[in-house]
């Protein structure tokens, strides 16, 4: 296996990598939960980006600003009616789907407003956590580092779950990249991968 | 001694300009003049200029104090001053008193050089784009051909907004705090109260009330008292004064009983010295009328089509005069166009006057922002 080289600022997320690689330059981006604005410096620095990030934290706002990115302090639960149909690029939502309340009408939206939308969630399939949880417990991991009782992640889901619901809401993937420990994960990948990142579109219509 | 991070002891200049300016109205003034002040220094390249506009009841004394009036601090000092957010050490501030002010800048109580007398009623009304335009006058007598940023809160954020419209050229950055991009019925209608109760005073005398030798005050009083509770929220005044009574007890007639009457009473009596009732008359006036997106058929966003500033915008979730929501028009016009911006919505309880308030959230996005300008 080989790992996938990294950008220094972008260590610490290989999720963030592995979308970096996807983004074509100049692109428009739209950062749904962009947090400090790592990642759209990394695209606009490298990649010559447009876009925008969204965050509801206070914090994390002032870092986007002092990390020259554009920032809207919205919540995501409200809706991106901000934002025109096909407006972006991609529409980026990274480790953050398992922690949103109306999943169907955030990705929804994402296809609304962006071309392409990108997805990275924790895989609750990971070997690990399955080991857990027939242990009895909650999984507590590097991608699921919380507790039952304070864990932000209200929809928990493997990718095969995450895969079957793609099936059934016309959204066609373009591509996939598992991931364990920042490394390529082919074999196996609901087993064997903690980090899943996908891109796609919405599919042809019937 | 003035305190750490003051800009310290400034005087107001005053600009005369003689070319004449042909206002919204169509109306004219052959020549006018602007109070101003600046503070901090215009850097070689002439690049580190910022224009600070004020909104209803405030002037050019934007920072700093006055020697001969230790106790009239800035209306904006807590923002503006070495290491302060927007700081003096880096940029070069402007503050400019509008046209049809009252702080030294030409307005109805200037006199009209035609007639010889204070022009009171005849002074024309002005608007968001007049005060734009001779700003932009200002700055080019100053030798400043492009602002780093203009910045404002309510009314003044409104004007940083025009000048990302009128003069796109001439400005890298705008500021836009507290604002909206055309005032609500509701907002006409708080500021109809108020011209009412000045305009109905038996002291306004249809607007000449100088050569009468009074002042309309208890028309500027109830204005203020209307504006004062629209600028905080029921949190804020509820926090302030409760239910509070000066003597603890009810004395059943109308004297002054509940401290938030003594507070209103207080504020409208200091107002009502220092204030112009026919200022009060026109900015209200340029308030309802400024709707940059009236001439593209209500679309903010065509109206925007040739700026090209950063924005930064920010609004307070307990200002119910210009909500959060207006603000968010404001950022949608400016994504529908693609331009660099940034919006901050900050939790405070103050209402609309948050914007005059030390928070440091608030405090703390200006000044990553303003660190983030090149010169």
């Amino acid at each position: 296996m080989t790992t996938l080289d990294t950008p220094a600022s972008l260590s610490g997320r290989s999720d963030f990598v592995a979308i970096a690689k996807w983004i074509k330059r100049d692109a428009k981006v739209l950062d749904l939960g962009c947090g400090d604005g790592t990642l759209l410096r990394y695209l606009k620095e490298a990649r010559g980006v447009t876009g925008y990030g969204v965050e509801i934290d206070d914090t994390k706002v002032l870092a986007c600003v002092k990390n020259r990115v554009n920032v809207l302090q919205n919540n995501l639960e409200s809706g991106l009616t901000e934002f025109e149909s096909n407006s972006f690029d991609y529409v980026i939502l990274s480790q953050t789907l398992q922690a949103v309340r109306h999943t169907e009408r955030i990705i929804r939206d994402m296809l609304r407003v962006g071309r392409e939308a990108i997805v990275t969630f924790p895989n609750f399939g990971y070997w690990r956590h399955r080991l857990q949880i027939l242990s009895g417990r909650m999984p507590v991991s590097g991608e699921l580092p919380y507790e039952w009782y304070d864990t932000p992640n209200i929809h928990l889901f493997t990718i095969r779950d995450f895969e079957n619901f793609c099936g059934t809401h016309n959204v066609r993937i373009l591509e996939r990249q598992v991931m364990a420990q920042g490394k390529p994960v082919n074999f196996l990948p609901n087993l064997l991968g903690s980090l899943a990142v996908y891109r796609f579109d919405e599919g042809p219509r019937a | 001694m003035p305190p750490e991070g003051s800009v310290g002891t400034v005087s107001p200049r005053f600009a005369r300009f003689d070319e004449p300016i042909v206002l919204k109205s169509g109306a004219r003034l052959d020549a006018y003049q602007l109070a101003y002040e600046t503070y901090g220094t215009l850097n070689a390249a002439r690049s580190n200029a910022v224009l600070v506009c004020h909104a209803l009841n405030a002037s050019h004394h934007v920072a700093g104090v006055y020697a001969d009036d230790p106790e009239n601090v800035g209306w904006w000092d807590n923002l503006i001053g070495p290491g302060k957010p927007l700081d003096t050490d880096r940029f070069f501030v402007v503050g400019v008193n509008n046209i049809g002010g009252c702080h030294g800048s030409t307005g109805p109580a200037s006199v009209d050089p035609a007639t010889g007398r204070q022009w009171g009623a005849d002074f024309p009304v002005v608007t968001v784009e007049d005060w734009v335009e001779a700003q932009s006058r200002l700055a080019t007598r100053l030798g400043i051909q492009r602002f780093a940023a203009v910045m404002g809160g309510s009314l003044g954020a409104m004007q940083a907004l025009q000048w990302t419209i009128s003069q796109p050229q001439r400005i890298g950055h705008a500021i836009v705090i507290a604002a909206a991009p055309k005032l609500s019925t509701q907002n006409i209608a708080f500021n109809e109260v108020a011209r009412q109760a000045i305009t109905t005073d038996p002291d306004f005398h249809g607007g000449n009330f100088y050569s009468h030798g009074v002042v309309p005050r208890r028309g500027l009083r109830i204005a203020r008292m209307i504006g004062h509770i629209t600028y905080l929220s029921d949190d804020a005044m509820a926090e302030k004064f409760g239910r509070e009574l000066r003597e603890g007890v009810y004395k059943f007639n109308f004297d002054v009983e509940f401290q938030v009457e003594s507070y209103l009473r207080y504020q409208a009596d200091k107002f009502a010295e220092r204030f112009d009732a026919n200022t009060y008359l026109r900015i209200t006036k340029a308030l309802d009328y400024f709707d940059p997106a009236a001439a593209y058929g209500g679309n903010l966003s065509k109206a925007l089509k040739q700026a090209s500033a950063g924005f930064l915008v920010v609004s307070f979730t307990s200002d119910w005069r210009f909500s959060p929501a207006r603000s968010r028009e404001i950022v949608k016009s400016l994504l529908d166009n693609g331009l660099d911006a940034s919006y901050a919505e900050i939790d405070a309880p103050h209402g609309h006057d948050a914007f005059l308030m030390e928070d440091p959230r608030y405090h703390n996005v200006i000044r990553a922002y303003f660190n983030n300008i090149a010169l």
